[in-house]
């Protein structure tokens, strides 16, 4: 993988008024007024923040952060700031006790030295977080909005019912590279845009260390991959390796299943989304 | 011609009839006071547009009493508005209604039914057949909804026809914000294909869109009225309801046909003996388009 082509572009104007409206309007269409979103400390939750504190008014959204007593203690402060930023009022959940007791029940997730017991109490933590988030947005009567990116959709990197859970989402369309374009033209504090994106699951984690490859790579093949629908032929002309695009390709096909509805065995004359087809704003 | 046309720019909410119904009432009231002799309102402006099965549900035939109450109000002035019409054998067709002195005048069928990307109208449409103008008291319009205008062929029978204006009522998707371009590239593609079909076709064209979003999707309003030298005379904002009032005139057609007379040139025999060929050969119009021609 020598020289890629740039990430996609973005018009932060546009999007800025695309998306705000977008959370407004599917918000505000069934009688609600408020959101709740958890806050990592992380780019994206905090460009969430500014789009909803825009959309909803900062007193209509509670942002909630949830740290585990390893999660980094920056990612801590950061959410404070970015909340602070965005003029929404912040509620800190320490997830520990229940994610302990999640741990300890399950019987086989101490030996954390193993990947597989990091990945699953990664899975526990996600979806323990999910779980406050629905809970407060029942307390609150607000809609849970969502923070998962388009990088993170295609590659299926993020936890089904778990931070991938959401009523609306105002990023999914938008690759990392364009979150971070975004952050910026809406004044996301900057040690939060320069910050090494990172689930913060275990310590010294970083998104591309774990996943092998950086967000601009990946975003400038997946736009080319997915939107502008080049070949494998003309993408190799373009400067990526046989097997990066191989790879990306099928990452993105074996993640298919975290992007859609559990299946549904057919049986009947009209089945649940299926042939039996209706909006979601049916009738708002 | 001489027309002052109101572009009601509006929010239909999906699949609420009698609320789309009143909104209706409502924009022709505005219309009404600000003197328009014609209210265009967008593609299936009674129903929304991403219906799915809601599709059968809001169908309704032409005399029914929510139609018939609009036509009425066509007293006053000329209506052309949106709706799924169920025709007596129980075909479903996304139509526009054009009213005029309490009457319907013309219902345009779209022929043109876009059926990917994020479409899906082949699914639940019956296809209309054929363009014919409206004429109206106050102009000859030509009817183009949303995918019929992306099909030149659909203006240039309009054309032919003599039309004054083309009424483009569409339901246009916001999509591209991947560019440094100002604009959507959904909405910069819309301005080109209505200032060129204003251009080569000589007439007026009056763009409604709608506003607001459906299952995540915004359309993006910026409804205009192009004259017919191609220039955008009036464009109205992307996001908000927005009453846009323009009014047409006999001066420019006249203008724009005498400085360069494309209708009077217009080879429409050549087109039709031409194409009449192409139809009798099997391969000339091959879908592969590989065809040896000599």
């Amino acid at each position: 993988m020598s020289s890629f082509p740039p990430p996609p572009g973005c018009n932060v104007a546009l999007s800025e008024g695309v998306l705000v409206q977008f959370l407004a309007e599917e918000t505000h269409r069934i009688g609600m007024k408020r959101a709740v979103l958890g806050l990592s400390g992380g780019i994206d939750s905090a460009l969430v923040i500014e789009l909803a504190a825009r959309a909803l008014g900062g007193d209509n959204v509670l942002a909630v952060a949830m740290p585990y007593r390893e999660s980094h203690p920056a990612s801590l402060e950061l959410a404070k700031e970015s909340a602070e930023h965005a003029g929404v009022p912040l509620e800190m959940v320490d997830i520990s006790p229940m994610a302990d007791a999640a741990f300890a029940a399950a019987g086989d997730l101490e030996d954390t030295a193993k990947e597989s017991v990091r990945l699953r109490r990664g899975n526990i933590m996600s979806r323990l977080r999910m779980v406050t988030l629905y809970d407060r947005s029942a307390r609150i009567h607000g809609l849970v909005f969502g923070t998962s990116n388009k990088t993170e959709l295609l590659l299926g990197y993020g936890t089904q019912h778990g931070d991938m859970a959401s009523a609306i989402n105002p990023i999914g369309d938008l690759y990392k590279s364009q979150v971070v374009a975004l952050s910026r033209h809406l004044g996301v504090p900057q040690d939060i845009v320069e910050r090494p994106p990172s689930a913060d699951l275990w310590e010294g984690q970083t998104d591309e260390d774990e996943l092998g490859f950086t967000y601009d790579a990946v975003d400038a093949l997946l736009h080319r991959l997915v939107d502008r629908r080049m070949t494998a032929e003309r993408l190799q002309a373009e400067g990526f390796s046989a097997d990066f695009v191989e790879m990306i390709a099928k990452r993105v096909r074996l993640n298919q299943y975290k992007r859609r509805p559990p299946l549904i065995a057919k049986v009947a004359a009209r089945t649940v989304n299926l042939d039996y087809r209706y909006a979601r704003d049916w009738g708002t | 011609m001489d027309c002052l046309a109101a572009v009601c720019q509006m929010r239909p909410r999906l699949g609420v009839l009698p609320e789309n119904l009143a909104a209706h009432h409502a924009w022709l009231d505005r219309c009404q006071e600000a003197g328009a002799d014609l209210a265009v309102f967008p593609e299936l402006s009674l129903t929304g547009y991403f219906l799915r099965d809601l599709t059968q549900e809001v169908a309704m035939p032409l005399d029914a009493a929510p139609v018939q109450e609009l036509v009425a109000r066509s007293k006053d002035m000329s209506i052309a508005f949106g709706m799924v019409e169920v025709s007596r054998d129980h075909r479903f067709y996304n139509s526009m209604v054009f009213a005029e002195d309490g009457e319907i005048l013309h219902v345009h069928r779209k022929v043109h039914l876009p059926d990917y990307g994020i479409f899906e109208e082949g699914r639940y449409f019956a296809a209309g057949d054929g363009f014919l103008p409206v004429e109206s008291k106050h102009g000859r319009f030509g009817l183009l909804v949303c995918e019929d205008a992306w099909h030149l062929s659909s203006g240039y029978l309009h054309f032919l026809q003599g039309v004054d204006a083309l009424l483009m009522t569409v339901a246009s998707p916001a999509r591209g914000i991947d560019t440094d371009e100002p604009e959507l590239s959904s909405h910069g593609a819309w301005r080109t294909l209505s200032e060129a079909q204003a251009l080569f076709f000589q007439t007026w064209v009056v763009r409604a869109n709608r506003i607001g979003f459906e299952d995540g999707t915004m359309f993006w309003g910026a409804s205009s009225v192009v004259s017919p030298f191609g220039k955008t005379v009036a464009e109205a904002s992307g996001d908000q309801e927005e009453l846009l009032l323009q009014r047409l005139s006999s001066d420019p057609l006249r203008r724009a046909r005498m400085t360069t007379p494309l209708l009077r040139d217009a080879k429409p025999d050549m087109v039709r003996r031409q194409l009449a060929q192409l139809l009798q050969d099997p391969d000339a119009l091959r879908s592969d388009g590989e065809a040896e021609r000599t």
